[in-house]
């Protein structure tokens, strides 16, 4: 089975949204195959239905001051956010048999995310009892996702890679207060492009699902917004 | 054919699912895979589809409730006639019949005889509690389009009715009385008028909620010098920095969350032998409108500072005014703040937003002498009420809430602004 991998470039939380939501509907009518899109988006931050009281530091006002759009997600998990230099995943792909098990699923991801950080010379891990990548005591990448009607996940991870992790002073990461965040460039000092951590991610993430990964054409975020149109 | 709906297991190691969604609602058609409702397990939120074709007709847990899994939180008819006359459905027989092959549709189109209305139509009407046959038709044939029935909900309809299930087995207070029929002879010196659907709305909502609840009612006096105060400084401040009006409203607002905070059982809500506590502090704010009323709900509001709640509640009285709500905006609201003084009166005892448990009402707000130290004093007062539902909350608890309440409004922390 393959996995088909797309690297959109910078993409509009909402319009993503929407694109996911085709996709979702294609891979359960097995018009699609599963497929990872790979992206950045410009600053947001995104309210999963876990979000708790107190964990937006700015009101939506405040943030949009500051250029930072506020949406809802359908997906698990608390406040995040996204910006420029990190590197959002939305794998929409049909779990099956003993993989359809939402625990496993996000231990997958976790094993992607580990392996993509090594790749880069970073030794991330998992902290137990809390879900994402981390450095230390500092995130290193955020999970949050859905499954839908026929173990069609969406929503995903996203792994800071840049220099510029200000965005994240707007919000409590995920809920959890006394943790700070940190990227790729961080740890290494070297920052590497985004499409260049895509395609290593999109290797270690078909792999933790036992996917061989297709690199799809590059398809220009024009393009992408004409597909989510 | 009744058939069970289940919590599923997500994973091996789940034990547990938090409904956050139902798709549809009691009565409703779903098919066979038809998503019914989303849940959510730490980071992950699924979506759960119908593991029949049939109709809800019952829903055993409500969004927010906490299930382990395999209990059973709601149950299916998939025979189309069984369910066409179970409003009441732990008091039919166990049916047998086999399940024909399309029964939900049958159902359907049954029961909307006459008058076509489309699936997504009927989808809406469903998620918001409405008969569909309630909502004037604007398209052929006097047909119900989609923006007709979006129109109803964000203009017409009371807030919180969609939470409550019609056909809640669980209520305490036997049915009211028929209504006497009173018949005003033709030619009489009277006019007839239709009600709106808005007023029906309000005119069900509020006896029903005075059948539900058992209400109490408890009045405070506070002294608002120094909120009044804080106002007058701070209003040009605003005007300037956030382009809002500061009004009173934000500073209620915040007390009230304040006070919910340290007093939960306020937030909560009645199902059956249950409390349930809810959480989040969404707040619904009172709007008096030419036509009605309507309760816009601040969600989150002990998330926002006061310039947030300031052009919140703003934005959402404008555009309560100018009938640009959005459905969800007047729902899923945990306490209600309204106010009875505007024109002067006093304080009032308003009736309570089912399905909450309080509602607090603000009085008029004006000078009066008061004894201060033994010396005569004119200070801002107010009459602050609360009406709340005795099943749940008793007078001592109340009091409390109120004291504390008046307590914040009193000592307002400046800083907040």
């Amino acid at each position: 089975m393959t996995l088909s991998c797309r690297f959109l470039g910078r993409v509009p939380y909402a319009q993503a949204a929407a694109l996911q939501e085709r996709l979702v509907g294609l891979r359960r009518s097995g018009a699609s195959t599963d497929t990872l899109l790979l992206l950045e988006h410009p600053p947001v931050v995104t309210l999963g239905r876990g979000a708790r009281a107190g964990h937006l530091l700015l009101d939506e006002a405040a943030l949009s001051a500051r250029g930072i759009e506020l949406h809802e997600a359908g997906r698990g998990g608390d406040v995040t956010f996204h910006g420029l230099g990190q590197l959002v995943g939305y794998p929409v792909v049909a779990l099956q048999g003993a993989r359809r098990d939402a625990h496993r699923y996000l231990r997958d991801l976790e094993d992607a995310l580990i392996g993509t950080a090594a790749a880069f010379g970073v030794e991330a891990a998992r902290e137990p009892g809390l879900t994402g990548a981390w450095v230390g005591r500092d995130k290193l990448a955020a999970i949050g996702v859905r499954i839908g009607t026929g173990w069609i996940t969406s929503h995903g991870f996203a792994l800071n890679v840049g220099d510029d992790l200000s965005g994240f002073d707007t919000i409590v990461p995920c809920g959890i207060r006394d943790r700070g965040v940190t990227s790729l460039t961080r740890e290494t000092g070297a920052t590497p492009s985004l499409e260049e951590v895509a395609r290593v991610a999109a290797d270690h993430v078909a792999t933790a699902l036992g996917l061989a990964a297709v690199w799809e054409a590059a398809v220009s975020s024009a393009s992408a917004r004409r597909e989510s149109a | 054919m009744r058939v069970d709906v289940v919590m599923p297991q997500m994973g091996e190691s789940i034990a547990e699912g938090t409904i956050t969604r139902w798709m549809k609602q009691v009565g409703e058609t779903v098919g066979r895979d038809e998503p019914l409702f989303e849940i959510s397990t730490d980071k992950v939120d699924a979506e759960i589809p119908s593991p029949a074709a049939g109709t809800l007709v019952e829903v055993k847990n409500q969004a927010g409730e906490t299930v382990p899994v395999n209990q059973v939180v709601a149950v299916l008819e998939t025979d189309a006639s069984a369910a066409a006359s179970a409003p009441k459905p732990e008091s039919k027989p166990p049916e047998t019949k086999p399940a024909k092959a399309q029964p939900a549709a049958v159902a359907s189109e049954a029961s909307s005889e006459g008058s076509f209305v489309s699936p997504v139509v009927r989808k809406i009407a469903a998620e918001h509690g409405i008969d569909p046959s309630s909502v004037p038709g604007t398209g052929a044939g006097g047909r119900v389009s989609k923006k007709d029935i979006l129109d109803f909900v964000a203009q017409g309809k009371p807030p919180a009715a969609a939470a409550t299930p019609s056909t809640a087995p669980a209520r305490v207070a036997p049915a009211a009385p028929a209504a006497p029929q009173v018949t005003f002879a033709s030619g009489a010196r009277t006019e007839r008028q239709a009600m709106t659907p808005m007023r029906k709305k309000i005119a069900e909502h509020m006896v029903e909620s005075r059948r539900t609840s058992a209400h109490v009612h408890s009045v405070f006096e506070v002294d608002m010098s120094r909120v009044v105060a804080l106002r007058t400084k701070y209003k040009s401040l605003y005007e300037e920095r956030h382009g809002t009006k500061l009004t009173l409203t934000p500073f209620f607002v915040k007390a009230a969350c304040d006070a919910l905070r340290a007093f939960p059982i306020l937030n909560s809500s009645v199902e059956g032998n249950e409390i349930v506590y809810r959480k989040d502090l969404n707040v619904g704010v009172a709007v008096a409108l030419d036509w009605g009323l309507i309760v816009p709900v601040v969600r989150n509001a002990d998330q926002l500072s006061i310039a947030g709640l300031t052009m919140k509640i703003n934005d959402l009285a404008e555009r309560a005014r100018t009938k640009k709500l959005l459905p969800d905006e007047v729902q899923g609201g945990t306490f209600t703040i309204t106010n009875p003084g505007i024109f002067g009166g006093l304080f009032g005892l308003p009736i309570i937003n089912q399905p909450q448990v309080a509602i607090l009402g603000i009085g008029g707000i004006e000078k009066r002498p008061v004894v201060i130290d033994d010396a005569i004093a004119i200070r801002d007062r107010m009459y602050m009420s609360m009406s709340y539902d005795h099943r749940v909350v008793d007078g001592a608890v109340a009091d409390q809430f109120l004291a504390f309440v008046k307590k914040v409004l009193q000592e307002f922390d400046e800083s907040l602004l």
